[in-house]
This record gives C-alpha cells, sequence and structure tokens, in this order.
C-alpha cells in the first residue's frame, strides 16, 4: 500500500506523519499525529490540500495604510494565488475591525476575506 | 506615586505580565510601549498560527495580541505609548524607571517591582562578515515583514533569503503572495533553525528551495543590489571553493537569529547568560536583582507565543507577590546544570522551598535528535525520564518539575541522553 510521509502543519509541534492509502487514492489511516487535527490534516493533505490565506489590504482614511487579513477558513491551496489577486485588487475604509468582511465569496471558494487587525479612522 | 508593578515592553509578554500582575492584587501597574500601539511585534506578524495552545484556535498575531489588549483595557491597566525607557535603577526599595516621550518629556517613575518584557531584534549584516559591496536592497526579514504588512511596500522583486529562521521561512512565502520571486533560501548550518511547518507551509508549499550547509559569499551591486554568490561550507562553516552559485537578485533578506535586547537589564546590573543573551532568572523569573522579573523573549527567545504568554504571567504575579512583600525571599537556590545537548535551561536556578507545586523548567537543544532520552536528576536520584521522537535546536522543549522530588535536592541537572 503507498505510504505518503507528511509533516503536519496544524500546528508547531511539526509532527511525522504517515497516510497510507489504497490503490484509487482513499485513506486508510493516519500515524504518526498526536491529536485529532493531524489526522484530518492527514487525510485532507493527500486528497483536497487547504491552507487559510492571509495578507493585507490597502486603507483608505485609516490611521495605517494597509489592514492585515485572512481568508476566515482554509480555502483549496490551488485557490491561494487566485485570492491573491483579488486580495491585491481590494480595498477597504477606515475604520475596519477585527472580523469586519471585506470580500465575500473570494476567488469562488464561497470563503469570506476578513479583517484581522483593527484601524482606526486618521486623526 | 510609586507603581507596585512597571511593565517595560507592551508586547506579548508585557500585557500577559500586566494582567497577571493585576490578578493577583498588583493596584498600580503601568506598561511603556516604545511603539505607538501595544501588540509588539504580533501586530506584524500577519500569519496564522497563534493561540492554538492558549485559546484552542488558531488565530493571526494582530488577532492573538487583540484579545490581551482589549483585556488590558477592560482591566484599565494604564499604559504610556511611543515611551522609550532609558535608564532602569536600584533603589532602595525597588526600582527608578527613567523614561522619555514625545508627549510627556522626560518622567521619572518609581516601582516596587519592574517586568523586563523588552523583547528581542535581529542579528544585523554588520555582525556576519559577509564579502561584497554595500548596495542598497539588504534588510533583516523582520524589517521587510514590517514594510510589507504595516506600511505596504514590497522591498525587492527578486529574492535571496539568508538563514533559514521563522521569519525568514514566514517572509519567503509572504513575498511570493506578493508576487516576488524568491529565489533560495540558505543556511549554513546543516539543519533549518525554524519549525518543521514552516518549512513544509512556505517553501515547500511554493517549490522555493532550502539550501542547508549554504552561506553567501559575495553581494555585488552599486546603488542597489544586483546579485548574490552562494556557496557549501564544510563542516567547519568554511566555504568550499568550487561549490559558488550565482543569483541575480535585487534584495537579500536575512534571517540569522535574534538577540535579545538586554541594554536595560545590563544597566541596572542584571546577570546575563552567555548562552541566551537573557537574565538569568530563578524559579519565579526572578533576576538578581530583588524586584527586577524577566519574561518573553527578553529572556530567551521563544518560537511559540502561547509559551511567552504563559512564562510571562508568572513573571507578572511574581513581581506582584513580591511589590505586595508577599513573597518570600527566604531559602536556597539550587542550580541547574545542562548536560548532552542541553544548551541552557530557564530558570537556571530554583529554590526549592519557593517553587510552586510544579514547575516548568524550558531549555533548548544543540542539535537534531531522534529518539533521545529527556531526564533530570536530584544528585545521583533519576527524577524524570522521558523519551522525545525528534528534538531540534529550533524548537524549545520543557520539563515540568514536582515540589516534593526537589525537597531535599542539594543539585540538579536537566540532560538529553543517546
Amino acid at each position: 500500500m503507498p505510504i505518503i510521509e507528511l509533516t503536519c502543519i496544524s500546528c508547531p509541534l511539526g509532527c511525522p506523519l504517515k497516510v497510507e492509502t489504497d490503490e484509487t487514492g482513499n485513506v486508510k489511516g493516519v500515524t504518526g499525529n498526536t491529536c485529532k487535527r493531524g489526522e484530518e490534516y492527514g487525510k485532507k493533505e493527500v486528497s483536497a490540500p487547504v491552507r487559510t490565506v492571509t495578507s493585507t489590504v490597502r486603507l483608505t482614511g485609516g490611521a495605517a495604510p494597509v489592514v492585515s487579513v485572512r481568508t476566515k477558513t482554509d480555502i483549496p491551496k490551488e485557490k491561494i494565488f487566485a485570492c491573491m489577486a483579488e486580495i491585491r485588487k481590494a480595498s477597504a475604509a477606515a475604520p475596519v475591525h477585527i472580523g469586519d468582511v471585506i470580500l465575500d465569496n473570494i476567488a469562488d471558494t464561497g470563503v469570506a476575506l476578513v479583517a484581522t487587525a483593527n484601524v482606526e479612522k486618521r486623526a | 506615586m510609586k507603581y507596585d508593578v512597571i511593565v517595560i515592553g507592551g508586547g506579548p509578554a508585557g500585557l500577559a505580565a500586566a494582567l497577571a500582575a493585576k490578578e493577583n492584587g498588583a493596584q498600580e501597574i503601568l506598561i511603556l510601549e516604545r511603539e505607538k500601539e501595544l501588540g509588539g511585534i504580533l501586530n506584524q506578524c500577519i500569519h496564522n498560527g497563534f493561540g492554538l495552545h492558549t485559546f484552542k484556535e488558531e488565530l493571526t498575531g494582530p488577532e492573538y495580541a487583540a484579545r490581551f489588549i482589549d483585556r488590558v483595557k477592560e482591566e484599565n491597566i494604564p499604559y504610556l505609548l511611543s515611551t522609550t525607557v532609558i535608564d532602569l535603577a536600584r533603589q532602595e526599595n525597588g526600582v527608578t524607571v527613567t523614561a522619555v516621550s514625545r508627549e510627556n518629556g522626560l518622567m521619572t517613575l518609581e516601582g516596587s517591582a519592574a517586568v523586563l518584557a523588552m523583547g528581542c531584534r535581529e542579528r544585523p549584516r554588520g555582525a556576519l562578515n559577509i564579502p561584497g559591496t554595500r548596495p542598497a536592497g539588504i534588510f533583516s526579514a523582520g524589517t521587510a515583514q514590517r514594510l510589507v504588512n504595516l506600511e505596504g511596500y514590497l522591498p525587492g522583486r527578486e529574492v535571496v533569503i539568508l538563514g533559514s529562521g521563522d521569519i525568514g521561512l514566514i517572509m519567503a512565502r509572504r513575498m511570493t503572495l506578493e508576487g516576488a520571486k524568491v529565489k533560495c533560501v540558505a543556511e549554513i548550518m546543516p539543519y533549518s533553525g525554524g519549525l518543521k511547518r514552516n518549512i513544509v507551509q512556505c517553501l515547500n508549499d511554493y517549490g522555493i528551495p532550502l539550501k542547508l550547509s549554504h552561506t553567501v559569499v559575495d553581494i555585488r551591486g552599486k546603488e542597489r543590489v544586483e546579485g548574490v554568490t552562494i556557496a557549501q561550507v564544510d563542516e567547519h562553516n568554511k566555504p568550499i571553493p568550487g561549490t559558488e552559485e550565482d543569483y541575480s537578485c535585487d534584495t537579500l533578506l536575512l534571517s540569522v537569529g535574534l538577540i535579545p535586547e538586554n541594554e536595560l537589564s545590563r544597566g541596572i546590573g542584571v546577570e546575563l547568560s552567555p548562552v541566551t543573551n537573557g537574565p538569568k532568572v530563578n524559579e519565579s523569573l526572578g533576576t538578581n536583582i530583588p524586584g527586577v522579573f524577566a519574561c518573553g523573549n527578553v529572556l530567551h527567545v521563544h518560537d511559540l507565543v502561547d509559551y511567552v504568554s504563559e512564562e510571562a504571567a508568572e513573571a507578572g504575579k511574581n513581581a506582584a507577590r513580591y511589590a505586595a512583600g508577599s513573597g518570600t525571599q527566604e531559602g536556597v537556590e539550587i542550580p541547574v546544570e545542562t548536560g548532552g545537548a542541553v544548551r541552557y535551561t530557564v530558570p537556571s536556578r530554583i529554590c526549592p522551598d519557593r517553587m510552586e507545586e510544579e514547575l516548568v523548567v524550558r531549555f533548548r537543544v544543540g542539535k537534531n535528535m531522534r529518539n533521545a532520552w529527556v531526564c533530570v536528576y536530584a544528585g545521583e536520584k533519576e527524577l524524570l525520564r522521558r523519551k522525545r521522537p525528534v528534538m531540534a535546536p529550533g524548537e524549545m522543549e520543557q520539563v515540568k518539575l514536582k515540589k516534593e522530588d526537589l525537597k531535599d535536592a542539594l543539585s540538579l541537572r536537566v540532560c538529553t541522553e543517546e
């Protein structure tokens, strides 16, 4: 059975994972993980890998020129650069607070882009 | 007026220390912060991965900081921003802190206790002896991070990164996402100084090569960096002739280590460790100067902010107790010796009478290890033996000691055995 070796990125421990799959690519088991998140990461990483994208968008009228943002949840890994293309074009107006939605449904992922910092209006 | 606890630094360590001081009865607390906002380095660490331990969810740096800042505001703990502490001195019953700001001018503040939470700074190019010209386009990774994430500038288009510390790895990904081409990360050591997860999600995800046992041997360009030469090094870190490779680039980022920022500590006479460059502390995170405590990256460089918060809360609590005169200063401290690959421990001395029921001792190892044992001995007696599948210099380790085990101990030794 093919065994895929991975380093878990769910937390900074970085557990070494072994993911066993059958001939058709279905996951049979994950070993080496020390928590549930590791098992989920192993399963997803060999079938449909996902990542959280973090970046900044331009801010108008704010105390800072940019505000940091994240995709609210993980998105498919292959959509990272499509997300970045939209993030680069986006802008927001101050004030912005943590959790404010900057873009809905970024790159057709069904996931929102949200602010991760508080920036007030320029004094 | 005399403060109970003055906290120097409003980053993750200072915030957690101030909150813990308040929880433990300190009335008059003041946080002094050099920047114009609280939060410290977390404000520019916009990537996710913070807080899994503390909040059981994955936050970005600014989100993690905001949780603590909100609590500091709820608790009405006063803080001064854009305020630089320029001197720390002993006085009869505590410390005198001299600080300056544009708004308040020169201030002399008195405190019963002080918490050092100044953080660390990056090792600069000048400390590296890289030959070559002195063009623009050479930045520390943290400076580039600040430019991109806080000021909205991309400092270069074609990038080589020297050093594989976490900030360098994070910036390899960040610059790539912003459209720059990161050609490689060169690391002089045979292993990375960063977390494994960052190798995976910052380099492997984007096909950025990590060249271990390689370093920059030449920088070209007059006004702006035009290229660098990278060569393989031997076991003595000497470049091997014939292995040179030229990379064209307009930017060189340096991620070559962090140094605790201890000018103030030195000024007041705090004893520093030559290994960590941070204060030597006891089980209460107290330095050799009574009433002066230390935590966070000024004490020793951490890889996880969660552990900074945990450590800082201990320092804040003990500072509050000291200020109230309730923490006993009695008892004999025994030194914590190191052995095997253990480079240092924090704390480096423990008073069994003063310690709580359980004490976390943090340390780093000096090399990559597989299936090694972490052992703790009190004299000849083995107190703890734990197998670790993987240990690396880039990842902090910890052991928990029990008060009852240390009751009659005269010496203590934390070591690895292979």
